[in-house]
């Protein structure tokens, strides 16, 4: 009986797509019961929950996309939508121009730079490395940058996850650290080293930390598709 | 709501089939949210395009409200490489962090003594 509504259900998306929107709300509500606990970070809580029942259940990645490819959709109009707070807050993106463009080519040099670096050192293949070297700008620009040096996207994107969460992670207990007051640097640093994630937890953070998060996601996608060239 | 979603989706449409010409490596997301940017502020006053400005901008707070659950579905792909994160995932992991880190420095030090140098703490 149960087997019969199992098969009946994995036919069609609504299964994943309601399963993976309750799990993010679920973990919102966790993330939240410890205001600025960043460990509780709520996408590494959901991808972990969805994860171990996937792996339990025996059901595999392709017929969880099915359903969950409505929300991972929506990655390319919310690019977009970060085109709107850089109108709104544009004085405040003039007055520090110069220090946001020193910073872009400098971080993007180090986050391409230092990945390729390390992956070298501990040995793994050049395949591997090409897989991580766009790590730090959004999934689907490193998924492109990273077909583009014979890597394999789907590496690629699972570490542009990690690596949006290990920031999103480090970066205020870091910055604190640090003594680093400017939101604006600290939005900027984040977005440039962990992307939309970085970027999230910057808007969860501040307002503008987050605006600058969000431009340095989206200069750092342009900078690094010519930066990875000259390491690899 | 539905005249938002539509402004977006036009502009990454707008995006892609620029950067599909261009053949560069600029997404098409990219072109289009530095295209919504430069169209807003070219309408900016405009009585005609009034509500699909104020319609575009409360669907974009509410998708940037909820910004990280889309990028669940990419992250649980990290089960397709389960033999790798047996073998090499503390590596990966070392590797990542460490790297981060070092990014997460040198960017936000770049910043601030730039705009140090260039007086921009003068008001502060």
């Amino acid at each position: 009986m149960t087997e019969g509504l199992w098969v009946y259900l994995s036919a069609s998306p609504l299964l994943w797509l309601a399963g993976t929107l309750v799990v993010w709300l679920a973990a919102t509500h966790i993330a939240g019961l410890v205001p600025g606990n960043a460990l509780l970070n709520p996408i590494m809580l959901s991808v972990i929950a969805i994860a171990a029942v996937l792996y339990f259940s025996g059901v595999d990645y392709d017929a969880y996309f099915e359903g969950a490819q409505f929300i991972h959709f929506l990655l390319g109009p919310a690019t977009v939508a970060l085109g709107i707070p850089l109108y709104e807050k544009l004085s405040l993106v003039r007055s520090n121009l110069l220090p946001l463009l020193s910073a872009l080519v400098v971080g993007s040099l180090t986050a391409v730079g230092s990945t390729v670096f390390l992956a070298d050192l501990f040995g793994f293949t050049p395949a591997v490395v090409a897989s991580l070297a766009p790590k730090s700008t959004t999934a689907a620009v490193a998924m492109a940058i990273s077909s583009g040096l014979k890597g394999d996207p789907a590496l690629t994107a699972a570490v542009v996850v990690l690596t949006g969460i290990c920031g999103a992670i480090i970066v205020t207990p870091l910055m604190n650290a640090m003594r680093i007051k400017d939101y604006s640097a600290r939005g900027f640093a984040v977005g440039l080293a962990s992307h939309g994630i970085g970027t999230a937890r910057a808007y969860s953070v501040d307002p503008v930390a987050g605006l600058f998060s969000g431009i340095a996601m989206g200069l750092n996608a342009v900078v690094t598709a010519l930066v990875v060239h000259l390491f690899l | 709501m539905l005249a938002g979603i539509t402004v977006l989706l036009v502009f990454q449409l707008i995006g892609e089939v620029t950067a599909y010409y261009l053949g560069c490596f600029v997404p098409g997301p990219v072109i289009g949210m530095a295209m919504v940017a430069a169209v807003l502020i070219l309408a900016e006053g405009s009585k005609a395009l009034a509500p699909a400005h104020r319609q575009t901008l409360e669907t974009s707070r509410a998708i940037l409200a909820n910004l990280g659950i889309l990028f669940v579905p990419a992250g649980v792909g990290i089960i397709q490489h389960l033999d790798l994160i047996r073998d090499r995932g503390l590596a990966l992991l070392a590797i990542v962090l460490v790297s981060t880190a070092i990014t997460l420095t040198a960017t936000v030090w770049v910043f601030i003594l730039v705009k140090r140098l260039t007086g921009g703490y003068a008001n502060d």
